[in-house]
């Protein structure tokens, strides 16, 4: 009989393997979806993995890339330092939103002013605050009533979403849009527009998330900060006797992630969405959990991670309009890949032993 | 103060607006007290209302599409299971990829049957409590999958409270290095209590399809399996105030969509409703523990804090967006609820990964 033991010290190999076995496992069983769902699943997986990188038409994904991986790795970092020390922020979807309506009323409000020297920095501050407060939230209400921030959070991003709403409809509505919702164009509107280079799929949100990346790198290797992070998700008890302070690193991981989920709803409003509109926002703060987790809240791997997820969306578009492969396939393909990632997670921790005749 | 609503009607569709709540809520009050913390509710809920809304229009019966639905929802629980009992997974993590799957898995079975209305589920017309004037049209002239929650609900209060098997969930729940001392089955009880709340969780995502909707659509249960997470929290993990938290909080759904129907004016109503939240909860807590702890007095003093202010914002007549904060209310109060209810009373092993080393 098979039993697990515990490693004394987790399994190096393993957390570096354990994500690509993980992916291999997906596409395998993925196949096996779009089988049954009556899809070539070999010619399915290359649409996907394939397709977008190196097919005839690469010139116009590959910027996509960057424009779907952008706001997934700015929030999986953020979810990232929270996860690390077990503060669970699972509303980023709702900072997003919030974010990019505070950015937006910013832009919409100096509407048609010329001066991006001053505009676009005003939004960013505005998008970075709006994702911020809306993440202080949960975090007061913890550290005040020790209220569940998983439950608050997530509760939170239904409420932005009736927001967004609200806003689309109402406040923020185009005046000369003849009656349909949304906002006016962000993006066409050369103050507010996130855009560096479309053609490239460069836009602010692509700096944001490299930049970040960057910070989250020295954080965790440079800085006490992010020794204390890592102290108190894996021993909170070694934490609080070296004085960590538990208030001060909830508050500082919500708010951090609040507001990068904010600036990449920012950039993704006044770029790539372009306006304010019901939908705007697709899920990317739910996916960056996939990332952040597949990353190993480790900031080079969220980059890698971020970029195969972003894949996964563009190729899912591709299979979609060329094999008629349902969209819904590619967010259970995506449910995948975290199942499997955290089933063959057990081998970094754990070896695997064949025990004689006694049982667990 | 209500104008056009009905007290009646609104208390009977009260009891039907928390049936779905209720029962994932207490199938996760099961799964907690073993001591699992399963946050893939709303995945399960999810998927048992597309599985069984598919079971029930293509045979025609209902109540095949709420076996189908709770053996889907057992199912997608076993998944949960076999990660967090054998691979020793983290049940956040896991939790919240089996929401992530299930939504995709929902939207993806669901996409063919989009606008197509579940066949009928009558209501029970029980002869002579049904009867009873004020008290039978609320209580008791409801459909069928209403008494099967209440039943569950005091199955599960039973099962708890006086039966061995219940005691045993309790003590792996409570601490499970305990109760493998003693030769309990930690993993093989926690996996029975993940299904059933798998089941249960399948259960109410299938009432919402087939009985309250009763049609599917994607998003369908718009945060209903998280807020039967904070039920099993505001209930403190028992089954008799899980009762009472869905109750309220199907209070709250079905006043607000009686507001935004009647077109009632919420500036007018909401300090008042804030204020009897505030004196509901005050009393709540002298009920349980005689006294006020600190943080909850602070809570409620915010309550009322909140409720002056929305009065003030009325008065000065600041323009307000009814539909907008009606929309929100549900989650906005289930927010209220988490802090104010911020209580102990977890189980001891709550969330922590069992393995038996010796």
């Amino acid at each position: 009989m098979l039993t697990l033991e515990k490693r004394p010290q987790p399994s190096q190999f393993w957390s570096y393997a354990a994500p690509l076995v993980a992916v291999v496992l997906t596409m395998i069983a993925g196949a096996a979806l779009f089988a049954t769902l009556g899809t070539p699943p070999i010619e399915a997986l290359s649409k996907i993995f394939w397709e977008p990188l190196f097919g005839k038409f690469n010139f116009f994904y590959l910027p996509q890339l960057l424009v779907k991986g952008a706001p997934l790795v700015a929030i999986a970092l953020g979810l990232s330092l929270g996860f690390k020390a077990g503060i669970w922020n699972i509303g980023a979807e709702g900072q997003y939103i919030i974010g990019a309506l505070c950015g937006a009323a910013v832009g919409l409000a100096f509407y048609p002013m010329e001066a991006r020297w001053l505009i676009f920095p005003l939004m960013l501050i505005a998008g970075a605050f709006g994702g911020f407060a809306w993440a202080m939230i949960p975090g007061i209400l913890r550290v005040k009533f020790n209220t569940n921030e998983i439950l608050v959070s997530l509760m939170l991003v239904y409420v932005a979403e009736q927001l967004l709403a609200s806003m689309a409809l109402g406040l923020m509505k185009n005046p000369e849009g003849m009656g349909f919702p949304g906002s006016r164009n962000l993006s066409q509107y050369a103050s507010s527009s996130s855009w560096i280079d479309q053609g490239y799929g460069m836009h602010w949100g692509v700096v944001i998330a490299l930049i970040a990346v960057i910070f989250a790198y020295i954080l965790f290797s440079k800085h006490i900060l992010g020794f204390q992070i890592k102290l108190a998700g894996q021993a909170p008890r070694a934490a609080a006797f070296s004085g960590v302070n538990p208030t001060r690193l909830v508050l500082f991981c919500l708010g951090t992630s609040g507001a990068l989920a904010g600036l990449a709803g920012l950039t993704e409003v006044s770029g790539p969405s372009g306006l304010v509109s019901i939908d705007f926002n697709v899920g990317y703060g739910f996916t960056a959990i996939i990332v952040a987790f597949l990353g190993r809240l480790n900031p080079i791997g969220i980059l890698l991670a971020g970029g195969l997820m972003a894949l996964t969306y563009i190729g899912g578009d591709v299979a979609q309009s060329s094999l008629g492969l349902p969209g819904a396939a590619i967010q259970v393909f995506q449910g995948m890949l975290l199942f499997f990632l955290l089933a063959v997670d057990v081998l970094t921790n754990y070896r695997v032993r064949m025990a004689r005749g006694a049982t667990a | 103060m209500f104008g056009s609503i009905d007290p009646i009607l609104l208390l009977a569709s009260l009891m039907v607006a928390a049936t779905p709540i209720l029962l994932a809520a207490i199938g996760e009050l099961v799964v907690e007290r073993a001591g699992v913390l399963n946050l893939g509710v709303e995945g399960m809920m999810i998927s048992g209302s597309v599985l069984g809304f598919v079971a029930a229009i293509s045979t025609g019966n209902p109540w095949i599409g709420f076996l189908a639905a709770a053996v889907g929802g057992a199912g997608m629980a076993l998944v949960f299971g076999i990660l967090t009992q054998f691979l020793l997974s983290n049940q956040v993590a896991t939790g919240l990829a089996l929401t992530l799957f299930g939504l995709g898995l929902a939207s993806l079975i669901g996409q063919g049957y989009l606008g197509v209305r579940a066949p009928a589920f009558p209501d029970w017309h029980i002869p002579l409590l049904g009867d009873i004037p004020v008290i039978g049209p609320i209580v008791f002239q409801h459909d069928p999958m209403v008494y099967v929650g209440l039943t569950i609900v005091a199955g599960v209060w039973w099962f708890l409270q006086k039966s061995r098997a219940g005691l045993v969930l309790r003590a792996v729940g409570e601490n499970h290095e305990a109760a493998h001392a003693l030769g309990y089955h930690v993993v093989r009880t926690r996996l029975l209590a993940i299904m059933f709340g798998g089941a249960c969780a399948g259960l109410g995502g299938a009432y919402l399809s087939i009985v309250r909707v009763p049609t599917y659509a994607d998003g369908l249960t718009a945060g209903a399996g998280w807020i039967a997470l904070a039920i099993v929290v505001f209930a403190s993990w028992k089954p008799l105030r899980l009762l009472l938290g869905a109750y309220l909080f199907g209070g709250v759904t079905v006043l607000q969509l009686n507001l935004q129907a009647a077109g009632l004016p919420l500036l007018s109503v909401l300090p008042w409703i804030l204020v009897a939240t505030g004196v509901i909860m005050a009393l709540y807590k002298i009920a349980l523990h005689r006294s006020i702890s600190k943080s909850s007095a602070k809570a409620i003093g915010v309550t009322f804090g909140i409720a002056a202010l929305v009065y003030f914002y009325g008065w000065m007549g600041w323009s307000f967006n009814d539909a907008l904060w009606l929309s929100a209310s549900p989650y906005i109060a289930t927010i209220v609820v988490l802090v104010i209810m911020s209580a102990g009373g977890a189980p001891g092993s709550l969330g922590k990964t069992f393995h038996a080393s010796r």
